[in-house]
C-alpha cells in the first residue's frame, strides 16, 4: 500500500535509484551479519579451547584417580586402561584414621562456621545499613580496614589467647571467631545488598510499631535471601578449604579436617600411593563443585529477581 | 543517658558480635603483636623486652627475610597483572552477545573456587613434576621440559601459572562492570568510525577504571596473603633453595616451627605495613586515574 503511494509521488528514475540504494543497504547488512557470524564462530572456538585448558587439570586429576599406579605418569591419555575404583575405597582407609572421621570433622566445623558467619555478619550489616548510632562512620571505616589485614598479622596473639583459654586442639578457635563477625567481606556484601531494599518498607513497619529486631527478622532477612545464599556458599567453600587455622590449632589426627588429612599423603610420597592421594583429593573437591552448581543457579535467580524492579 | 540509649541502643546491640570480634580478634591482636615484636618470646617463658633488636636483625642480618621479600614481591608483580589482564580479556570476549555465556562463565570461574584448596596444590605439584603432564605435553612438541618445581629458577613460575588459572573472580567483577557501560557510547563511536582499539582506550578503559582499581587493590592484597599453595608445593619450608619462601611461609615457620614468636610478630608487622602502604598508594593515586561516573552517598 505504502509503496504505491510513494511510487505515485516520485519520478520513476528517482524511484529506481532509491530501490538500488535499498538493495545495497540490504546487501551490506547481510555481509555484516555473515561477518559477525563468522566472528562468533571463531570466538566460540577460542572459548572452547580455553575451557578445555582450564578444565584439563581437573580432568587429569580425575583420570589419575582412576588409573593403575604405573599408568599415571607414563601416558598422556586421560582414559584409564582399567577403572581402578579401589583407589577410592583404599584411599578412604589409607591413613591411620578413616576419612569418615575427617569428613565428619570438616562437616562440623563448616556447618557451625557458616551459621556463625551468616548470623553475626547479617547483624552487623543490618546495623551499618539501617540503624542510626554514634560512631557509625568510624566503625564502618574500621570494619573496611580489617578487610586488608592479613590473617598472619593477628595469628600469633590469637594463638596465645586461645592457648591460654585452653582451646587449642578443639574446634573453638575455628568456629567462635565466625560468630564474632570476623569476616568483613560478608558484612560488606550484605550491607551493599541491604541498602537496595526500599527504606519505605522499614519505615512503614516502624510506624506499625515493629522493633528493629522484628524489622531485621521479618523484612530485611526474607528479602535478602540471594545475598544470604551467596554469603553462605562462599563461606561454606572457604571454610571447607581452610588450611592455615586448622594447621595451627589441630594437633591430634583424630580431630583433623579433610585438608590436613590430604597433607598427610604428601609425607608418604614415593610409596606409590599417588592413585589414592589423587582419589582423595578429587573427592575433597566434589562438595565444592556440587555447591558451585547450586551457587550458579542462586546467582542467576538473584540477578533475575533484582532485575525485575 | 536514656535518650542516648534509645537512639543508639539497637545499633550497638546488633553490632555487639562485631565489636567483640573487632577488639578481641583484630585490634587487640594487632596491638599485642606490635608489643611482641619488641620482645623475645618462645611461648615457654614470659616475653622479654629487647627493644628494636628484632627489627635490626631482620633488616641487617636476616638474609632469609630479604629472600622472602624478593620471592613475594616477584610473585605479586607477576601474578597480579597477569591475572587481571586475563580476566579483563576474557570478560570482554564474553560480554558481547553470546548466548552461551553462562557455561563459559561457570567453567572459567570454577578454578577460582578450587584454587585455594590443598587438593589443587597437591595436583599442581604433580602437574609440574619432572615426569609430570606439562613435560609430557612439551615433549610432544619436541621441547625438553624441566623439573619445574624442584628447580629454584622455575619453581616460582609454577605458582604464577596457578594464580593465572584462577582469574575467575576478577573476571566476574569485570563482567559486571562492562555491563554498566552504556551501549550507545559504542554505537556513537561506531557511527563516527572510531576503531575498536580506540574504543577500548577511550571508552572501555576509562569507564572501567573504578572496577580495575577495585580489582587491583583486592588482588594485590590477596597475592601478598598467598599461603596454602606455596606451603604445600614447597613442602612446608619454602624449598627448593628458598625459591618458594613466601613471606607468609617464612612467618609461619618462624612462629610455629621454631617458636620465635617475638621475631615472627615483627615479621607480621612489616607485612602489615607493606600491605597498608600499597593500599594507601592505590587510594591516594586513584583520584588521578579513577573517575566515578555517578557518585552516590
Amino acid at each position: 500500500m505504502k509503496t504505491n503511494v510513494i511510487e505515485k509521488a516520485v519520478e520513476p528514475d528517482v524511484l529506481e535509484e532509491m530501490r538500488h540504494s535499498a538493495e545495497i543497504a540490504h546487501e551490506l547488512r547481510l555481509r555484516q551479519q555473515q561477518r559477525s557470524r563468522r566472528a562468533r564462530i571463531y570466538k566460540h572456538i577460542f572459548l572452547i579451547g580455553m575451557s578445555v585448558m582450564m578444565l584439563y587439570p581437573l580432568f587429569w586429576l580425575f583420570a589419575s584417580s582412576l588409573k593403575p599406579e604405573n599408568e599415571i605418569f607414563n601416558t598422556l591419555s586421560l582414559w584409564p586402561s582399567e577403572f581402578n575404583w579401589d583407589n577410592y575405597t583404599k584411599g578412604w582407609e589409607a591413613l591411620p584414621i578413616s576419612f569418615t572421621v575427617f569428613y565428619a570433622n570438616s562437616a562440623i566445623v563448616t556447618v557451625l562456621s557458616v551459621i556463625g558467619n551468616l548470623l553475626s555478619c547479617s547483624f552487623a550489616a543490618y546495623a551499618f545499613a539501617r540503624l542510626q548510632f554514634s560512631g557509625k562512620n568510624l566503625f564502618f571505616a574500621l570494619m573496611m580496614m580489617t578487610l586488608m589485614i592479613p590473617y598472619h598479622v593477628v595469628l600469633i596473639p590469637q594463638y596465645v589467647l586461645f592457648l591460654n583459654l585452653g582451646w587449642v586442639d578443639t574446634y573453638l578457635p575455628l568456629v567462635v571467631p565466625r560468630f564474632l563477625a570476623s569476616e568483613a567481606f560478608f558484612i560488606f556484601l550484605m550491607v551493599q545488598f541491604f541498602r537496595q531494599i526500599p527504606r519505605e518498607l522499614d519505615e512503614a513497619a516502624m510506624i506499625d510499631g515493629c522493633s528493629p529486631f522484628k524489622i531485621y527478622w521479618a523484612i530485611i532477612l526474607p528479602l535478602s535471601l540471594p545475598a544470604m545464599g551467596t554469603a553462605a556458599i562462599f563461606s561454606l567453600i572457604w571454610v571447607w578449604e581452610d588450611f592455615l587455622a586448622p594447621l595451627i590449632y589441630l594437633n591430634d589426627i583424630k580431630s583433623y579436617t579433610v585438608p590436613l588429612a590430604l597433607r598427610l599423603f604428601l609425607d608418604q610420597e614415593g610409596q606409590s600411593v599417588y592413585g589414592q592421594m589423587f582419589a582423595m583429593s578429587m573427592l575433597s573437591l566434589v562438595p565444592v563443585i556440587i555447591f558451585f552448581v547450586a551457587f550458579q543457579k542462586l546467582i542467576v535467580r538473584g540477578i533475575a529477581t533484582s532485575g525485575m524492579k | 543517658m536514656k535518650k542516648f540509649l534509645a537512639r543508639n541502643g539497637p545499633g550497638y546491640v546488633f553490632l555487639l558480635p562485631w565489636f567483640l570480634g573487632f577488639f578481641l580478634l583484630a585490634l587487640g591482636p594487632i596491638l599485642a603483636s606490635l608489643y611482641l615484636s619488641f620482645t623475645r618470646y618462645d611461648m615457654v617463658g614470659d616475653p622479654r623486652w629487647i627493644g628494636f633488636d628484632n627489627y635490626q636483625y631482620m633488616f641487617e642480618r636476616d638474609r632469609r627475610f630479604w629472600k622472602a621479600l624478593e620471592v613475594t614481591f616477584t610473585y605479586v608483580f607477576l601474578s597480579v597483572p597477569a591475572r587481571l589482564i586475563m580476566a579483563l580479556g576474557v570478560a570482554m570476549l564474553l560480554d558481547k552477545g553470546l548466548r552461551t555465556i553462562g557455561v563459559y562463565r561457570a567453567i572459567f570461574y570454577l578454578p577460582s573456587l578450587l584454587g585455594a584448596s590443598i587438593a589443587i596444590a597437591i595436583l599442581w605439584r604433580q602437574l609440574f613434576a619432572a615426569d609430570g603432564v606439562v613435560n609430557q605435553i612439551l615433549a610432544k612438541f619436541g621441547i625438553e621440559g624441566a623439573a619445574w618445581i624442584s628447580n629454584p629458577d622455575t619453581s616460582l613460575y609454577t605458582l604464577v601459572v596457578l594464580a593465572m588459572w584462577q582469574f575467575g573472580s576478577p573476571m566476574l567483577i569485570f563482567l559486571a562492570g562492562l555491563r554498566g557501560i552504556p551501549r550507545d557510547l559504542y554505537e556513537a563511536a561506531e557511527i563516527d568510525g572510531t576503531s575498536k582499539r580506540r574504543q577500548f582506550f577511550r571508552i572501555t578503559l576509562p569507564l572501567l577504571a573504578p572496577v580495575i582499581f577495585f580489582n587491583l587493590v583486592l588482588q594485590t592484597i590477596e597475592a601478598f596473603k598467598t599461603f596454602s599453595s606455596a606451603f604445600i608445593i614447597s613442602g612446608g619450608t619454602g624449598a627448593p633453595a628458598d625459591s618458594l619462601l613466601f613471606y607468609t611461609v617464612y612467618l609461619f615457620n618462624e612462629a610455629f616451627k621454631f617458636f620465635r614468636m617475638g621475631y615472627a610478630s615483627a615479621l607480621a608487622w612489616v607485612l602489615l605495613i607493606i600491605i597498608g602502604f600499597f593500599t594507601a598508594v592505590s587510594f591516594f593515586t586513584s583520584k588521578y586515574w579513577v573517575h566515578y561516573e555517578n557518585e552516590r552517598d
